[in-house]
């Protein structure tokens, strides 16, 4: 892997495959991140709802995505994260994470990348297009 | 869309961040870094405490005794016809377990798409800790299914 300090636009940072969702990590991650919505864990109410089963938090790929940063680089590199949620994940769905550096900066005596980020399933469908800007350490830090 | 609801406020709740809940947190999202769920590896990569992993704001916000009060009693919302279409965090300082965060939001904007089909609604988002410090801004975009 290319060191933060040394990284161009084109660069890519590790991928962060993660194992299929099933109805467990919907019932742990309801729980753990307060998201009760019982869209997500309810067949029922999903039904009534207009959906053919439940299907996962949008939030918990988000998660996902922000591992994928923070086994990268410290949290504390990590200046802005954002998502568009793009399309549902299934049960089943296999989410692998990846991100590219799509612009490098200069913004208050700091070094920064922009990267771009997504979140796809194991057809390739994208689920979450992102982006991030992180903080480069200056030399020695 | 009734826009008098802009610039309507959710109640500021303050959330105690406790290392089970984050331990939990790590748990569930199959966290394999550390020093997300072991003190001890928190402490020698330097942290205080357990920190919050970057989008856990959003699970604080959600802590109240009904998550989704202030868009279904607030704003009339149906919870079944609502998707999440975005978010976005800025981050100024980090939080840790042990930290006590004040978080409201704010609806900043409202617009429809597909002839009103899809209402789209967009919440900003303010986490303060106990010393009055901005920690994070949260930009939550929600969707809203009609018909």
């Amino acid at each position: 892997m290319a060191s933060i300090e040394t990284m161009k636009v084109g660069d890519a940072l590790p991928d962060l495959a993660k194992p299929p969702v099933n109805r467990t990590t919907l019932a742990l991650f309801c729980g753990a991140s307060n998201d009760h919505n019982p869209i997500h864990v309810d067949i029922d109410f999903a039904r009534k709802a207009g959906m053919d089963d439940v299907f996962a938090h949008g939030m918990l790929s988000m998660a996902y995505l922000g591992q994928m940063l923070t086994n990268w680089v410290p949290q504390s590199a990590i200046r802005s994260f954002g998502v568009r949620f793009g399309a549902i994940t299934h049960l089943g769905d296999e989410i692998t994470c990846s991100g590219k550096v799509v612009e490098t900066f200069e913004d208050g005596g700091e070094s920064h990348l922009r990267l771009e980020l997504a979140a796809k399933d194991q057809k390739g469908e994208i689920k979450l297009a992102g982006q991030a800007v992180v903080a480069v350490p200056r030399k020695g830090e | 869309m009734n826009t008098a609801l802009l610039g309507s406020k959710s109640e500021a709740i303050k959330v105690p961040v406790e290392a089970g809940q984050l331990k939990f947190f790590a748990k569930a999202t199959g966290e394999t870094n550390p020093i997300y769920f072991d003190e001890a590896a928190a402490r020698s990569a330097g942290h205080p405490a357990l920190p919050a992993p970057p989008t856990f704001c959003f699970t604080l916000n959600l802590a109240r005794s009904d998550p989704f009060a202030f868009y279904t009693q607030g704003l009339g919302l149906d919870l079944g016809r609502m998707l999440h279409a975005a978010e976005d965090f800025e981050y100024i300082a980090p939080f840790y377990a042990g930290d006590t965060i004040t978080v409201f939001e704010t609806l900043v904007d409202m617009f429809e798409k597909k002839g009103g089909a899809l209402e789209f609604y967009v919440f900003e988002g303010t986490a303060t800790n106990q010393r009055g410090e901005t920690v994070v801004k949260m930009k939550n975009v929600l969707v809203h299914r009609n018909g």
